[in-house]
Parts: structure tokens; C-alpha cells; sequence
């Protein structure tokens, strides 16, 4: 059973299939029609809905999420908000208000989604009022496609918001809301229609449960996973969810560096990249949508071992390390071992990744990413290069190149490096490290770029690198080398 | 914003100013205090259903209830794009868990194709397969997700042939889906063999998916008669009622077609809707069932057809001022595989190869080549977008050789008084307006300052690029198709006074509904919540045109407008008599609708009879409170055999300004302003109409950008969703994007109101963006050349055209520094 709360009334849903998602538990179960599907792959935001979790001091944080990949089950113990939810009777909540002036409809298909994105907007913004930037706006809005308004008077409904009226939905004024929520959270194995849903609270549980069901697939942000059924109609009948496992959910410090749990999402990574990697965080915003980031996590991204996967050649830089999980117990692997070849990696069977470990950077350690693609925002690379080096008396050292989207899987660049190594960074020692990417790499054409621009794509980005070093060490007023929106 | 200084009802001149105003010709009043109130033509007032869409109440064609029994279709499409269908064994899917039907093509009771205009479109694959996505079969189930599945057991033998997919090969081999069309003006040899210089270049210019945020959907119910209700997504109601009746073999009145909204048309709406209602209507018929039909978006992008790409060639002459002497012109569209509506769309790409300047003495060609891919089909602008572009690279071009600035190229090749004649004969009107529009903006956006700041800038960095370009555009109005040029509108006013007015056009977030509530309100002097649009159905309003070429407020507010002034001439000869008895007399010549009123007279001898009472005074009096309403656009027409007319209303003009940032050494690039001023004549809601032209303009520079169509060797379209095609999103929204209406030029012509069509016209400032880029690359070779640049301009192409232009300045400087 799903046990949860829709705009601030309880509902139990029996026998809901394993591979339901919410959009299709609203529309086709609930009869909720005004979440829309535009795509179902988690890429229009059309079936944008607001998820309610409590958070450290009890109160309900709303957060986006794609209704048309996210599980259903993941629901339970939540409080789901959609566009039918916000209005207080007639009166309409500032986020609809602030559209309808602004005339931030057109065919209005996209609306319901735009909508809660600027309610989960609303809601922080009466938490902890911040400026609204344009970054910010973006990142708010990035995963929401409009086809007809061209975003201006989306723009303008944003910006202006805060200035209706701060009418509350009905719901918002029971009391009790949080802390009903709250209780509905345990932990239970829900039996589905042909089929079983879990969703494990500790590392134990979860190792035995991957023991008992070798078969299941293991789910948490499903923000790739739940493309299989959506788009190539695999039946997802037995899924362990490990979005609740306590030790995945640790983000845990050392004076080396930090464990990551596999589950922990994105938008939770924020505040530690922001300090400590500002380069990957400076990529988070580029990184998917707001919608994917609050629901996908560092291990997901590993474990699909994607070529073209934005953290990997990140991690690679970093020369972060993995730890995996199972039933022979725990072993730890420098990542560049994990990738083996096109979505092979090291995993044993019934082996999960419990955490990745990035190492804490010495100040001397540089850190560039830079990634390529046909839109800037919620797009997928067509290359992306991550640079991790330090200078050391004038000559390079600890050079590390990573590149996404340049062969099967995200790999480290051996040969340029290798050139680089111990070198000043001039001129020549670049053109070399440049010539010698072509036996690094030997890439391929496909929807999102040819293998002739990959190929000279990766090497312009060593060319902008060497660029970057030189007005640095020059300290000369910095000539622009990259745009100001891709720049960090 | 004009206004109309204080009319005096009395006065005779006051008299015809309002026949005029009634006819669509005389002075016009964008805003009176009274007419402001009541949300008439020219004030702003928000989407009619801005409410609905906020809060999820709109219900678009898959939120509608269905019985619980209604079954959902999925359709088996080909995987392959050319062959012959040599096995269909479908045992599989007929037993598979919840299919109720199965239906192939010999299970069509009529019609088996459903060409729109022309024949070629077959409602199943039977024979021959030409495309990859032509559907083959399909599935009626219990449910979606059973319907989908079953599709993936069929087991389907194909005979593959070899695809044609580059239309420039099909053109030479004269493969075509219509015949080749030539315009011709003066002599275009001459010119060029006379021409002090002459450019001869080619370009590619990408397609579009409409990526509708609704895919295609109906949902058919079957009638008690022989027929069938069909709900559906759709442009073109009237077409689709035609082709489900033929397709069913039963006559057109036993099918009625109602269309609420539309989540998003953009033109993929007008012929694309229809196969679906035609097979949901045939289960229908076959099961007694509800049946709704909605494509998966991967379904959608592969079996429906897109913008054409279009291979243009332009060999062009002109004098050391560099205004164009004559020049012969090629365009080749990629149709797919069935005419559609290519005909036209080509056509419209041919006329307008000059945008807005005067080509000289001019060869158009244009050849309709047949592909194997989904058929090509409408899309906003219409194959004009395609065609604009030649003449824009030529500008650009043209600049470049004669080291000019491609803005003062384009001020001097203006149509202009002794060049205002297109190539295909008719005079371009308004000629002040074009030139005052573009001076306006040159000096709005401060172009020549920028100019020096962008000139500057590149001399600064040699890895950031800045490029600016101004870019007009002159669209023709009406459908060259003329007899779609007709509308047809239903009013009735009901005994509370509250009005209901129906028409054919059809709404998909344009505004139309509230534009033609608008007219109405204003007609009848009410408040615009007194009127109201149900839906579009065809047994309301009948033979409707497709809502498409910009066409529905011009066309159908005037029907309504007609509708209004017939009644309101039955309700002032009724007040005449009626109310004129016992209140001593009312003046049947200055008599109007107003503020909720009939008023008569003026001054002392003002009558006022609120509309409440009018209407009620009528009805007991047995006056008809009904009436229909027609336009048909005066004037056009066009001879294809000496391919010379006037085949528009009139022409739309606008232009942008676009600066631009481009990284030379990785493609990437920003949009970092965008003016616009653009022509809509007296604005019938501003609002509306400014969300028109940003919308247009940021969908116009998506295709020129980041929109980027990618088939496979076998023909698969591989850029089958969101994740792969690139539409704009908020970060593309320049950060600074000044848009005005043109003030104080109505339209010519006696349009609505003297407004303008606003719907497409925008879309084509996006090539100012193309246009920039392009100058920023020029800034590579100092100026001295115009890159090749064809579209999409993803980073790829931008950084692969750097590239190029890098490659020749070494291999230059190389020859030149190279030993004697």
C-alpha cells in the first residue's frame, strides 16, 4: 500500500503496480488530470509535481520532481502537492496569480508544471528569502520547456510573486500536516500487484534483501531507471528502493575527504561542492533539471556508467574511490577501475555501491569542468572535459584528464596527460598533450555531436585550459577565454 | 497608443466615422475609457482561460472522462524506411492481455487514403512502406500501457529497399511529389551577365519538430446513428470530419468534430491530427467503444512530419552600391515521402525568397523533392522561413565583398518606391512603414554605437567573438490556397443577455478565442465576461478552413464581427419600433451598443435601453436573437500558369536586432540582446500580441540554433525526444529583450480593426540571431568574408565554421610568407 498525503488529504492506495509512476497514479487512479505527460523521460517538466518531505526541524520541504519518472511508491510517507492543490477556494495562490497577470499562459499545456516549480520557488522564498537572480531563476526553471511564450512573461510571474497576496492553500493551515506525515514513514516491504516494491531503512536490511532477490533492480532517484518502462515498456516488477537506507543517505567527513552515500541526491550535494568544488558545483546548475537533481544521486550516475554521464570525469579528476557493497562485504576500488567498458563497470553480482569517496583538495589544486552541448541548460554532454592539476615551481603536476562523451566510458586522458606531467605549461607541451589526444581517444558521431568535433572540441578545451593557466600565471588582467555564463 | 478624439453621435461626421468604423475602414479607436472597460480590440486582457490553465482546470483532449469501457490504441509503426511489406502476422498481439481490436488496412470500411489535399497518404502502410514511423496496424486495448505492449509481439516481414534521404539526389533524379513551380520577372540573364558583381553560394536549412507539449491525442465516441463524435487535437476540424466520414464511408453530417484547445499546434496540427481520429473513429464503429488515441512523444516525433528542410541555391548580381540587379534563385524542399501540404509550403518558400527586398529582374525555382521520411508538413511561417533565409545570407554575402555593413546592404535593397514589385508581381504596399519600422529600431537599439563597441571588442580578444546584425522580415497574408480564405461564425444571444459566439477557428494558446470574444464585446458594447467561447464543432460553424497562415483573427473575427452587425441592425430596427412608441421616439440613425446599453440620440434627447431589457423586449417580441456570420478576403488571387498575381491580403513586417557572444574555440555562444519592433497595424490586444511575437522569435531562433534534426543511414529520425531535440528553455531567454509594437500605422487594407496578423510573422526575426553569428565568425577573417553558416548553428557548426576560417587565415598567411 502507498499511504500518503495528496494537497493535504490522506489517501492508501492498494495493489499499485512496482512500476507505476506518480503521474500515472494521479491521472489514470486518482483522477487528477491537471499534472500533464509531455514526454514521460523526465525531460519538459510538463508533469511537474512538489513532493513534501519533513525535513531536520520537522516542517514539510516541498521539492520538484517529474511526476512521469518518479515511483509512486516513493510516495509513501510523503505529502505530493500538484496544480489542483494550491488555490485557496477561488482565491489563487501567488505562483498562479503572478502567471495569470503576467500573461504566462499561452496554450497552457506546460502551465501546470511551470506552476509548481515557481510553488516549490515560493515555498524557499518565504523560508529563507534570497535574491532572485538570473542563475537562480534557471535553476528553478531550467526543466520546465514552454513552446509558446518564449519564457518572458514566465520570467516576469517569477520575479514578481512575491508580491501577491501570500494566499495559503487550504492544507497549509492544518497543523498537524507535518507531523501526519511523518508518522505514515515506516518502514514496510509493500507487496504489489504481481510484482514487490521495497524499500529498506539500514545497510543490513538491504544486503539481505539483495541476497534473497538477486533479481530485483535496485532503485533510488529512477531518473534513468524508469525510462526502461516509460519508454521501452519493461515490466519493473521487483525493485528495491534504497532511498531510505540510512548509511546510503550519509554524507560523512574526514580529514581526507568525504564518503558520499550512493543515495544521496544532488540538490543535497549543493552546499559541499559550493565550498569545497566550486567548479562541480558551478556544473550541478547545468547538470539536468531542478526536477532530476532533487531526485538522482552521485551513485546512480556512477553506477549507470554512462559515456556521456556529467559526475563521472568529474570524479576522475578528483581521483575519487568507490565502495562497494554485498554479500562477500565491503571493497574499495579507485574509480578509474570501476568503468570497464560501454555500461560494464566492476560491480559484482549482487554488489551495490555504497559510497564514493572524493578526496578533500589541497589549496594548491586546480580544478576545471567544462562541458559542451547543443542547449546550456538540461542537456547531455556532448563532451565534457574535467582538468585536476596543481603547479608546482612552474611545472605541472598530479595532471589529471577526464573526458565524458570521447569513448565507451568516461576515461582519463593517459597519453595527454602523460605529456603534461612534470612540464611547464607552454605552448608546445600543449600542442603536444593536443596531438596527443587522438591516441586517447578515438570518439563517435551520433545525435549529439560527429567524432571529428568531439575530437576537436576535447582538444580546443586543453587549448582554453592552457589559455587560463597562462593569465593566471601572468596575473595579467584576464583576456575572456570563455563566456561569462560557462565560466567559473 | 492612438486615440480617438470624443466622437458626437449627432454629427454626420461622427455617423460615418462609425459606418466606417463598422465596415473596418475608418478611424479607429484602440481606446476609449468606455471600450477599455470592456475589454474591445486593442486593450489587454488576459488568455481566456489563464485561469484554467493555472490551476489544472483546463482539460485538454486526455483529461476528458471516458466510460470506464473506453479503449486506448496503440500503433505499430514501420521500423523501416523503404521496402515492401511482405508479412503481417499479428496472431501475437490479437491474444495478447487486454486487446480487445486489431486493425490493419483491410479493415477500413471507406477511404484508405487520407491525403489532405492531394492523395498519397495511405491510413495503414499496405503495400508499399515509406517511411521509418508509417503506421502499419493498430492495437484497441483495455489500457494504455496493454495496448502499447501488445504492439511489441507483432511479427512484421519487410523487404527493404535502399531509403532516399538527401533531397538534393531525389531533385536531380526528378523524384517529386509536385511538379516544379517557376516565377520569373524581367530578364534575369541580363541582369546578371550586366551585374557589376555577382555571389553564387548554397545553403542547408534545417527542419523543425513542432514539439507540441501536447502530442497528437482523440479521444471518438460512437453515435446511436451510424457516426461518430470525435474530439481531438486539431487545426483543421472541418478536414479531419471530411476524412473520418470518407474514411468510415458514411456521410459528413453523421461525424461531428469538436476541438476545445490545443496543447500547442504550431501548424503539426492542421493535416497531422487527422490519421489518428480516423482510426480511433473506425474502433469505434468496429467495438461501440469510446476510443482514445495518444501518441507517446518518441511515436509522435517519427510518425508525423516536421518542418521541410530546405537546400537553397542563389546565384545573385548586383552593383558596386550592392543593390541587387537580378539573380536566379533554386529551392528544394525535402517533402518526405507525400505531397501533404508541400505544394503550398514551397510556393510560400518561393514567395518569399525576397523578404523585404527587391530581388531586381529574378528566376525562382522550386522543386518539391519526395524522401523517405514522415511527410513534411506546416509548420509556423511555412516554408517562407526557408525561403527568407537565401536572401539574408545574400545580404550578409553581399556586405562582405563589398566591405560594407550588412545593415546599410540591407536599408539599400528595401523595396522601395520604383522597386516595389515582387518578383511574382504584386506591389508592395506600406513601403513608409517598412522603412520608418527599421529606422525606428536602428535607432532604439543604438545599432551603430554597438556596431563600434562589437568591432572594438574583437579587436580586443581573439577568442570571444561579439556579433550584432539587424534582420527584417515582410510576410504575406492569406493562404495561397484562396478558397481557404473564408470563415464562417454562430451568434446567439440568449434571454439573460449573456452571449455565445462559435466560429471555425480553432484555439492553441494564441489568444484567437479572446480576440474574437473581444470584437464581439466591443460589437455589442458589453463586458467581455458576457461572452463566451464554447468550443470549435463542426455542427456548429461547417466547411471551416484550417486555423493556420496567421489567418484565424483575421478571418473569423470578421465572420463574427458580420454575425454582430446583422443582429444589431435586426435589434436597432426593432428598438426603432418597438421602444420608439412609447418613449417618444428614437433615432434609428445614431443608434449604438454601449457600456451594457442601447443608446439612441444624444445630449437631452440621450435614450439609454440596458441590454438585459433589449434583448428580453426582443425575444417576447418573436425577434431572431441568432445569426450567422461570413468573410471572405477581398482582392487576392494568384495564376499559377503565369505564376503572377497577388496572392496576399498584405504584408506583416517586423525586425530584430540580435548581439550575440560566440567562443571561437568551442562553438558555444550567448544571446545577449535582442530588440524587436514589429508590425501588427492597430493591435487587437497587445498582450496577446506581444506573446506572439516573443514566443515566435524565440521559437524562430531555436531552429536556427539549437533544434537539431538527426536521421540515422536508414532513416531513423534518432532525435526522437526531449532529451535529443533541443527546443529553447529559460536560459535562452536573452538577458536583455526589448519588444514594441509598431505605433500609428493601421493596416492598409480593411482588416479587423485594422490589426494584423501576428502569428507567424515573428518567428522569422529569430534569423537576426543567425545573422550575428555569422558576423561574429566574419570577424575571424577581419570582415573580409561571410562563413558558411547552414542550420541548425549548434556549437558544432559554429566551432566547425571557426575552424575553417582559422585553417584558411594560417594557410594564407603561409602562401604569403612562403620564399618567392
Amino acid at each position: 500500500m502507498i499511504d500518503f498525503y495528496l494537497n493535504g488529504k490522506r489517501q492508501r492506495c492498494n495493489d499499485v503496480p512496482a512500476d507505476t509512476s506518480i503521474l500515472e497514479l494521479l491521472r489514470t487512479r486518482l483522477g487528477q488530470t491537471g499534472t500533464k505527460e509531455g514526454c514521460a523521460s523526465g525531460d519538459c517538466g510538463a508533469c511537474t509535481v512538489a513532493i513534501g518531505e519533513p525535513g531536520d526541524d520537522g516542517a514539510l520541504r516541498y521539492a520538484a520532481a517529474n511526476g512521469c519518472i518518479t515511483p509512486a511508491h516513493q510516495l509513501d510517507g510523503c505529502h505530493l502537492v500538484t496544480v489542483e492543490g494550491l488555490a485557496r477556494g477561488d482565491a489563487l495562490h501567488p505562483a498562479q496569480a503572478a502567471m495569470v497577470e503576467c500573461h504566462g499562459s499561452q496554450c497552457g499545456f506546460c502551465t501546470p508544471g511551470i506552476v509548481m516549480s515557481l510553488f516549490t520557488l515560493h515555498e524557499e522564498q518565504r523560508r529563507t528569502p534570497t535574491p532572485l537572480s538570473q542563475q537562480r531563476l534557471e535553476e528553478v526553471l531550467g526543466g520546465n520547456l514552454c513552446r509558446c511564450t518564449g519564457y518572458r512573461p514566465i520570467r516576469d510571474a517569477a520575479l514578481s510573486m512575491n508580491d501577491y497576496p501570500d494566499t495559503h492553500p487550504l492544507w497549509a493551515d492544518d497543523p498537524d500536516l507535518a507531523s501526519n506525515v511523518a508518522q505514515l514513514r515506516s518502514a514496510k516491504a509493500s507487496a504489489t500487484r504481481g510484482g514487490h516494491y521495497v524499500a529498506p531503512r539500514d545497510l543490513a536490511a538491504l544486503r539481505k534483501l539483495k541476497a534473497e532477490r538477486p533479481e530485483a533492480r535496485l532503485v533510488a532517484g529512477a531518473t534513468d531507471l524508469w525510462l526502461e518502462t516509460t519508454q521501452q515498456l519493461k515490466a519493473l516488477d521487483d525493485l528495491i528502493d534504497v532511498r531510505q537506507v540510512a548509511e546510503l543517505n550519509a554524507i560523512e567527513e574526514t580529514p581526507q575527504g568525504w564518503w558520499i552515500g550512493a543515495a544521496v541526491t544532488y540538490s543535497r550535494l549543493e552546499p559541499l561542492f559550493e565550498t569545497h568544488f566550486p567548479a562541480f558545483a558551478h556544473l550541478l546548475h547545468r547538470f539536468a533539471s531542478k526536477q532530476i537533481r532533487n531526485r538522482g544521486t552521485l551513485g546512480g550516475n556512477v553506477a549507470n556508467a554512462s559515456p556521456i554521464g556529467d559526475s563521472p570525469p568529474v570524479l576522475l579528476a578528483l581521483d575519487a574511490r568507490v565502495s562497494l557493497d554485498g554479500p562477500d562485504g565491503e571493497r574499495e576500488l579507485p574509480l578509474s577501475d570501476f568503468f570497464l567498458d560501454y555500461k560494464q563497470t566492476a560491480l559484482g553480482a549482487n554488489e551495490f555501491i555504497r559510497a564514493i569517496f572524493m578526496p578533500r583538495p589541497d589549496e594548491a589544486q586546480n580544478l576545471k569542468v567544462w562541458k559542451l552541448s547543443k542547449r546550456r541548460e538540461d542537456d547531455i554532454s556532448a563532451v565534457l572535459g574535467a582538468f585536476a592539476w596543481r603547479l608546482d615551481d612552474g611545472v605541472m603536476r598530479d595532471v589529471r584528464l577526464a573526458f565524458g562523451g570521447m569513448a565507451a566510458i568516461p576515461k582519463r586522458a593517459a597519453a595527454a596527460e602523460a605529456i603534461l606531467e612534470g612540464q611547464a605549461p607552454d605552448d608546445t607541451t600543449f600542442a603536444d598533450a593536443r596531438a596527443a589526444l587522438a591516441q586517447d581517444f578515438q570518439p563517435m558521431s551520433d545525435v549529439r555531436g560527429s567524432a571529428e568535433y568531439r575530437q576537436v572540441a576535447a582538444s580546443n578545451l586543453l587549448e582554453r585550459l592552457r589559455l587560463m593557466i597562462d593569465a593566471d600565471r601572468h596575473a595579467t588582467p584576464q583576456q575572456e577565454v570563455t563566456l561569462h555564463a560557462y565560466a567559473h | 497608443m492612438r486615440t480617438l478624439t470624443e466622437l458626437s453621435p449627432a454629427s454626420a461626421k461622427a455617423r460615418a466615422d462609425q459606418q466606417g468604423r463598422n465596415k473596418g475602414d475608418g478611424p479607429l479607436a484602440r481606446e476609449t475609457s468606455d471600450i477599455a472597460r470592456q475589454g474591445a480590440p486593442g486593450t489587454t486582457r488576459a488568455h481566456e482561460s489563464a485561469v484554467k490553465h493555472v490551476t489544472g482546470r483546463a482539460a485538454y483532449i486526455d483529461d476528458l472522462q471516458a466510460p470506464a469501457d473506453a479503449l486506448h490504441v496503440a500503433l505499430g509503426l514501420s521500423p523501416v524506411a523503404h521496402g515492401r511489406l511482405t508479412r503481417l502476422d499479428l496472431e501475437k498481439v490479437k491474444s495478447a492481455p487486454g486487446v480487445v481490436d486489431v486493425i490493419t488496412i483491410v479493415d477500413v470500411p471507406g477511404h484508405t487514403d487520407i491525403g489532405p489535399v492531394f492523395p498519397g497518404d495511405p491510413i495503414f502502410a499496405d503495400d508499399e512502406i515509406s517511411y521509418v514511423g508509417q503506421c502499419l496496424f493498430a492495437v484497441a486495448a483495455e489500457s494504455h500501457q496493454a495496448a502499447r505492449r501488445a504492439v511489441t509481439l507483432a511479427s512484421v516481414e519487410i523487404d527493404e529497399r535502399p531509403a532516399s534521404l538527401d533531397p538534393v539526389a531525389a531533385a536531380e533524379r526528378e523524384e517529386f511529389v509536385r511538379p516544379t513551380h517557376v516565377q520569373q520577372s524581367g530578364d534575369w540573364q541580363a541582369a546578371l551577365s550586366g551585374a557589376a558583381h555577382v555571389i553564387e553560394s548554397e545553403q542547408f536549412v534545417g527542419g523543425q519538430e513542432h514539439f507540441y507539449l501536447e502530442g497528437q491525442a482523440c479521444l471518438v465516441q460512437p453515435t446511436e446513428d451510424e457516426g461518430v463524435i470525435v474530439h481531438t487535437s486539431n487545426q483543421h476540424p472541418s478536414e479531419t470530419q471530411k476524412l473520418v466520414a470518407e474514411v468510415l464511408d458514411i456521410p459528413f453530417h453523421a461525424v461531428t468534430v469538436e476541438m476545445r484547445r490545443m496543447g500547442g499546434g504550431f501548424g503539426g496540427k492542421e493535416t497531422q491530427a487527422s490519421p489518428w481520429a480516423c482510426i480511433a473513429a473506425i474502433i469505434a464503429r468496429r467495438t461501440g467503444r469510446t476510443t482514445r488515441v495518444r501518441l507517446p512523444r518518441a511515436e509522435d516525433m517519427r510518425a508525423t512530419g516536421k518542418r521541410h528542410p530546405f537546400h537553397n541555391r542563389y546565384q545573385l548580381g548586383f552593383d558596386a552600391q550592392g543593390v541587387l540587379q537580378g539573380g536566379d534563385i533554386t529551392v528544394i524542399g525535402d517533402c518526405g515521402y507525400s505531397p501533404d501540404l508541400s505544394e503550398a509550403i514551397v510556393d510560400r518558400a518561393m514567395f518569399h525568397a525576397d523578404n523585404a527586398y527587391s530581388l531586381g529582374s529574378a528566376r525562382v525555382t522550386g522543386h518539391r523533392a519526395k524522401t523517405h521520411t514522415a511527410s513534411n508538413t506546416a509548420f509556423r511561417g511555412f516554408g517562407g522561413p526557408q525561403g527568407m533565409m537565401i536572401i539574408e545570407a545574400a545580404m550578409d554575402d553581399i556586405a562582405r565583398r563589398l566591405g560594407q555593413d550588412p545593415l546599410t546592404i540591407r536599408k539599400r535593397n528595401l523595396y522601395r518606391a520604383g522597386r516595389d514589385v515582387t518578383h511574382y508581381g504584386q506591389p508592395v504596399e506600406q513601403l513608409g512603414l517598412l522603412h520608418d519600422l527599421i529606422a525606428q529600431l536602428e535607432q532604439s537599439s543604438d545599432y551603430w554605437a554597438r556596431r563600434e563597441a562589437v568591432v572594438a571588442h574583437n579587436a580586443r580578444n581573439p577568442i570571444i567573438k561579439k556579433g550584432l546584425a539587424l534582420t527584417p522580415v515582410k510576410f504575406g497574408i492569406s493562404f495561397t490556397a484562396k478558397h481557404l480564405n473564408q470563415a464562417g461564425a454562430l451568434l446567439h444571444v440568449y434571454t439573460d443577455g449573456s452571449v455565445m459566439i462559435n466560429h471555425g477557428g480553432t484555439e492553441m494558446g494564441q489568444g484567437l478565442h479572446t480576440k474574437v470574444c473581444q470584437v464581439v464585446a466591443r460589437e455589442l458594447g458589453l463586458d467581455l465576461e458576457q461572452v463566451r467561447i464554447s468550443a470549435t464543432r463542426t455542427d456548429k460553424v461547417p466547411n471551416t478552413s484550417p486555423t493556420a497562415a496567421s489567418s484565424g483573427a483575421d478571418l473569423n473575427g470578421q465572420a463574427a464581427r458580420d454575425a454582430c452587425l446583422t443582429l444589431k441592425a435586426r435589434l436597432f430596427d426593432f428598438a426603432a419600433e418597438h421602444f420608439g412608441a412609447d418613449r417618444g421616439g428614437l433615432d434609428r440613425e445614431g443608434m449604438r451598443l454601449e457600456a451594457g446599453a442601447l443608446i439612441a440620440g444624444s445630449g437631452e434627447a440621450e435614450r439609454r435601453i440596458p441590454w438585459g431589457e433589449l434583448v428580453q423586449a426582443a425575444y417576447l417580441s418573436r425577434i431572431s436573437l441568432s445569426e450567422k456570420g461570413f468573410y471572405s478576403t477581398p482582392l487576392i488571387h494568384y495564376d499559377r500558369e503565369t505564376a503572377k498575381g497577388r496572392p496576399f491580403y498584405y504584408y506583416a513586417f517586423g525586425a530584430a536586432v540580435a548581439e550575440v557572444s560566440v567562443d571561437t574555440l568551442s562553438g558555444e555562444y550567448l544571446v545577449d540582446r535582442v530588440d524587436i519592433l514589429h508590425d501588427v497595424g492597430d493591435s487587437l490586444n497587445p498582450a496577446i500580441d506581444i506573446g506572439q511575437v516573443e514566443g515566435g522569435f524565440i521559437q524562430g531562433m531555436g531552429w536556427l540554433t539549437s533544434e537539431e534534426l538527426k536521421w540515422n543511414d536508414a532513416g531513423r529520425l534518432v532525435s526522437d525526444g526531449p532529451a535529443t531535440y533541443k527546443i529553447p528553455a529559460f536560459g535562452d531567454l536573452p538577458p536583455v529583450f526589448n519588444v514594441e509594437l509598431m505605433q500609428g500605422h493601421p493596416n492598409s487594407q480593411a482588416s479587423i480593426y485594422r490589426s494584423k496578423a501576428v502569428g507567424e510573422p515573428p518567428f522569422m526575426l529569430g534569423m537576426a540571431v543567425w545573422s550575428a553569428l555569422r558576423d561574429a565568425l566574419s570577424s575571424l577573417v577581419d570582415y573580409r568574408e561571410a562563413p558558411r553558416l547552414d542550420t541548425p548553428a549548434t556549437p558544432e557548426r559554429v566551432l566547425m565554421a571557426a575552424e575553417a576560417l582559422r585553417q584558411r587565415t594560417l594557410a594564407s598567411q603561409e602562401a604569403h610568407h612562403a620564399p618567392a
